[in-house]
């Protein structure tokens, strides 16, 4: 969750319950800061996950997503409304 | 302000599938066509076009378009989204006409309907997505499997010998002189993923500016299909794919034109009206007495020698009757030849809009030789009315629970001059027997349906003669 206000580096949010544990943004981060993680999902997929750390906003991981809603990206900067 | 990536406006908030989860599509992991929904989608936002934009929805994978974007749609018969989004733009041009198709869809079975849209230069935008299998059905080889690749129904892997090349869709219609603007981009890397994104947005913008045809074929993953993991899929892409489907721009002509406002295409004018020497309404005007109730409505089937004029028969019936202001259809049914064959032509007449334009249970029945009476005779419904030629049907019919009108019509034709003109004595004595038409409505339409004007003065004497003939 991001929350109203001020955010002074960039982020992702991944939807656990919305991928499909393609692994496509895995591969295609730059900076690697995405990786698989060791639990199931209700789809029974290994959900993507963010490392907390890293992340320049660049937005390659959603355009590399097949999920329209899987992916958020944040750049730096006043965000206006809480986005979960 | 931050900016925030994230899923588009244009897609809906809940997806309301039959079944699964109503926040997830329905493609397999590392589809391609999630990715290209998203760019769609983020387009149709930032163009503000999405209020205005009609999709259409193949057969294929991507059927369920209508589930995700929020925009108008159409699902199209198998391979026909080109031919229904033209018929959509002509009659919307300010809409936004998308034709989203797969290879099984767009190359196989609608390969014609695709070649002669773009050959129109529609104004419309074609996303073809190209994975080199159909997908849907479990993987069976399409027109643009890979020469080697080996699908469900190419275990051996496609062979030239038996299969024949890929078929280069981009570089097909590149020969044509309508299309815009078409280029081959593929969904692989982030580079070539951000060139599906211009490609996707430059061929809308070329269809806002009504600049005409547009199409992108976007080489796409489909890891179940290829029975790869999605990685690789993508990789497969890279090395395989693009090999044989080179990506590049096939044709853009969208700089040399300007861009022009949406021209609404008027088809039905007066001036059709008179070229074709129609009279451009009704004549509501002429009041007809209302025939008695067992030929009101009436299901007519008209039958007999191909040559005697069985079908203008039908025409003239039918011409007359929309003049009338009647609901009206006609639908001929002959042989291949000319003349000499049989002939036959259903027509219906009526006070309500029609069902079904096939008449098999005739309540009229016109019969112009025995071949044709001895063959309809027993459909007529009980209480029906049959007309026939009494001078070549040596027999009456053999019904009893009908009303029975015998002329000889080609005998009062021969002695005005043209044995073809039988059928204007018919209908003559149609008219007279059922009331349905007055006799000026048929004289005045008859000159629509006579190609040849200087015997309209012969057909419309055939006419009189045949009411003169009832009348007596």
């Amino acid at each position: 969750m991001v929350e109203k206000g001020g955010l002074e580096k960039a982020k992702v949010i991944i939807r656990e319950d919305e991928c499909k544990g393609c692994g496509l943004c895995i591969e295609a981060c730059p900076v690697d800061v995405l990786f698989e993680q060791n639990v199931l999902n209700r789809m029974g997929y290994h959900p993507a996950g963010y490392k907390g750390e890293g992340c320049t906003g660049c937005g390659i991981c959603f355009y590399q997503c097949p999920e329209p809603g899987a992916i958020t990206v944040f750049k730096k900067g006043y965000v206006e409304e809480e986005v979960t | 302000m931050a900016k925030i990536i994230r899923k588009s406006d244009s897609f809906y908030p809940i997806y309301e599938h039959k079944s699964g989860a109503k926040d997830v599509t329905h493609y397999c992991p590392g589809c391609g066509h999630g990715v290209l929904h998203k760019l769609i989608a983020e387009a149709l936002d930032d163009f503000q076009i999405r209020d205005r934009t009609i999709l259409m929805s193949p057969v294929g994978c991507s059927v369920f378009a209508y589930y995700y974007f929020r925009v108008g749609n159409i699902q199209c018969s198998h391979g026909r989204a080109p031919a229904v989004a033209t018929g959509i733009k002509r009659v919307f041009p300010e809409s936004i006409v998308i034709s989203y198709q797969g290879d099984g869809d767009l190359a196989a079975i609608g390969g014609n309907n695709i070649i002669q849209a773009a050959n129109r230069g529609e104004n419309i935008t074609v996303f073809f997505v190209n994975n080199a299998i159909y997908g849907m059905t479990g993987g069976q080889m399409a027109p643009t499997t890979l020469v080697g690749q080996k699908t469900t129904t190419s275990p051996r892997g496609r062979s030239v010998a038996n299969e024949g090349y890929p078929v280069a869709v981009s570089e097909m219609l590149a020969t044509l002189k309508a299309p815009v603007y078409i280029e081959r981009v593929a969904l692989t890397d982030a580079k070539n993923t951000n060139k599906v994104r211009h490609a996707v947005r430059k061929a809308l913008q070329i269809q806002i500016e009504n600049k005409g045809f547009s199409l992108v074929e976007v080489l796409s993953a489909c890891p179940s299909g290829w029975k790869m993991t999605p990685v690789q899929a993508k990789q497969w892409i890279t090395d395989y794919m693009c090999k044989q489907f080179p990506l590049g721009v096939f044709r853009d002509t969208s700089a040399e034109i300007e861009p022009s406002p949406a021209v609404k295409n008027e088809f039905i004018s007066h001036d059709l009206f008179k070229k074709l020497d129609i009279p451009d309404k009704p004549f509501r005007a002429v009041k007809s007495e209302t025939p008695p109730v067992n030929y009101q409505n009436p299901r007519l089937k008209i039958a007999g020698f191909g040559g005697q004029g069985i079908l203008l028969l039908g025409l003239g019936i039918a011409q007359a009757g929309m003049q009338m202001g009647y609901q009206v259809s006609w639908i001929p049914s002959y042989g291949p030849e000319m003349r000499g064959g049989t002939a036959n032509c259903h027509v219906n007449l009526s006070n309500k809009r029609i069902g079904s334009p096939v008449v098999s249970q005739p309540s009229t029945l016109i019969a112009m030789n025995l071949p044709s009476l001895e063959k309809f005779e027993c459909e007529v419904i009980p209480g029906g009315l049959i007309i026939y030629d009494s001078s070549l049907i040596n027999r009456p019919p053999a019904r009893k629970d009908v009303e029975v009108l015998g002329i000889p019509a080609t005998k009062i034709a021969d002695d005005l001059g043209n044995t073809r003109i039988a059928n204007m004595v018919i209908l003559g004595a149609y008219i007279a027997r059922t009331s349905i038409i007055p006799r000026q409505v048929v004289v005045d339409t008859l000159p629509v349906f006579i190609k040849r004007k200087n015997l309209v003065p012969l057909n419309v004497k055939a006419v009189d003669k045949g009411i003169e003939y009832v009348s007596q």
